[in-house]
């Protein structure tokens, strides 16, 4: 789900939101030139054309996002399935239940835009809409069933102790990782607290102003004021797209890390050579959001490194990818008693 | 498994429960209403400038201003809930690599989930009251996260070189 959700997203990223970003801005400026002229029936087909340009690119970025989100969920639920004290039978079903909506819902999503209102008994919301919906429900019954079992599991006078070489293992390069990846995602939210506190309220005002002098340069019939406007408006957008990609890719890579800590005894290198790339994938995952960060100052060249950060990243993963594959099987048959292995 | 390391977990799946749930909620109930009044306001705003009616267009984008504010909270409830989930589940699962006593660990791991479930809460209510309030509990509850992760931090760079 991760993988199919990532190259969605790249999909999307290039032949859909990059040319849709462009034609919402030109809707705008069009619906705000048609008010300068006095023609109202200009400003309503602009409007028409950008809001569906916007459910066309939102539905597209949810069904990205949602497919990712699932896919890391999944994840940590199967790292949790020895603690769940349910049957076997139990376990498969819950898991088909789970995978099943984590499925519809965002190919639900993804066709609203296409399915609209069509045949739909309601109002507002559409067939896509309701299947989404009802993946997101099964997706909820199946998560509340492992709640469930976790908590049985909990109320067991014997409390059996699982034991787990993937959980259990102290490497240098996982204890790397799970502080670092830690200190990514404080330092997300670090971020993203100095964001709320100090510029989300001011963009937000900053929004309304500028569409404000939009509108008063339309009625008072000065096209320069509206285009002085329209320029500051997609500044105001970079601004905020910039801060809000710095502080969700911090998050993110920091949740990588931590997880890729635990798979850490299946990397097949020597230590030294673990921790490396491990230290690769950090400083990659430092240094693409705080590049980001910087675009807006200065432009291609922050823009070149934040590159390069993500590819320090993809260069890390693919790394640790071939450890895993270099991985003999030692650690499962270490397990093992030695009746069974015989 | 400790007290901590079961709160972490248990914790993290009701919040992700709750966060999916509000969502689903959101999503049926509200959100597709709101988008297209929040269109229909900067629609009618550009319309009225556009008849030279000044009055009018300021209305209809105070109103956009209004729904936008609260569509953005919205969303962002829901992403943070779940994204919170997904740290402490994540957190859960390792915590017995934080180098802490029990007492100090099931102290972090208490703010870190009250913290969670604080923060957007204190977002949500923002969209019934513009006062200082709940933008009170939602800087409250991310402190708490903060300093929880803080110290989390510091316990797993203490973990000992074993195993």
């Amino acid at each position: 789900m991760i993988l199919v959700g990532m190259l969605v997203g790249d999909i999307f990223a290039v032949f859909v939101l990059h040319q849709n970003a462009s034609k919402v801005g030109a809707g705008l400026t069009a619906a705000a030139h048609a008010a300068v002229a006095g023609d109202s029936k200009g400003v309503l087909a602009s409007f028409e054309t950008t809001g569906g340009l916007l459910e066309n690119r939102g539905t597209k970025v949810d069904t990205h996002v949602h497919m990712i989100a699932f896919g890391y969920l999944a994840l940590m639920l199967a790292i949790l399935q020895p603690w769940v004290a349910v049957s076997e039978e139990t376990k498969k079903k819950l898991a088909c239940i789970f995978m099943l909506g984590a499925g519809l819902l965002p190919v639900g999503v993804f066709l609203i835009h296409y399915v609209g209102l069509a045949y739909s008994p309601l109002e507002s919301i559409g067939w896509a809409s309701i299947a989404a919906d009802f993946g997101g429900l099964m997706v909820m019954v199946a998560t509340l069933g492992y709640l469930v079992g976790l908590g049985k599991r909990f109320q067991l006078k014997e409390n059996v102790q699982l034991r787990d070489n993937l959980l259990e293992d102290r490497s240098i390069a996982g204890r790397i990782l799970l502080a670092g990846g830690l200190s990514l995602v404080l330092l997300g939210f670090v971020h993203g607290a100095y964001y709320a506190g100090v510029d989300l309220y001011k963009h937000e005002q900053l929004d309304f102003s500028l569409l404000s002098q939009m509108s008063a340069g339309a009625t008072a019939n000065d096209a320069g004021m509206v285009d002085s406007a329209l320029g500051q408006y997609a500044q105001l957008g970079g601004d905020k797209a910039v801060k809000i990609a710095a502080h969700a890719h911090a998050i993110e890579f920091g949740l990588l890390a931590i997880l890729l800590a635990f798979f850490q005894p299946y990397v097949r290198f020597r230590e030294s050579w673990k921790s490396r790339w491990v230290w690769v994938l950090l400083f990659g995952s430092l240094l693409l959001p705080v590049c980001v960060l910087l675009e807006l100052n200065f432009g291609l060249l922050a823009g070149g490194l934040a590159d390069a950060g993500g590819l320090l990243v993809i260069i890390a993963l693919l790394a640790m990818w071939i450890g895993i594959v270099r991985y003999t099987g030692e650690i499962d048959l270490a397990v093992h008693t030695p009746e069974e292995t015989r | 498994m400790l007290g901590a390391r079961r709160l972490l977990i248990l914790g993290g799946i009701a919040l992700a429960l709750l966060g999916m749930g509000y969502g689903m909620w959101y999503a049926i109930f509200l959100e597709h209403q709101e988008l297209g009044s929040i269109g229909g306001a900067l629609e009618a705003g550009f319309s009225a400038s556009a008849q030279r009616n000044a009055a009018a267009a300021d209305a209809a984008l105070k109103e956009y201003r209004e729904l936008k504010y609260g569509y953005d909270r919205h969303v962002d409830v829901h992403g943070h809930w779940i994204g919170l989930a997904m740290l402490l589940i994540l957190l859960g699962i390792a915590y017995d690599r934080v180098e802490f006593s029990e007492r100090v660990k099931l102290f972090l791991a208490t703010g870190l989930l009250l913290g969670s479930f604080l923060f957007p809460l204190g977002v949500l209510f923002q969209t019934f009251s513009h006062d200082s309030g709940p933008r009170g509990l939602a800087v409250m509850g991310s402190a708490l996260i903060i300093a929880s992760l803080g110290g989390m931090t510091v316990g797993f760079a203490r973990a000992r070189k074993s195993v």
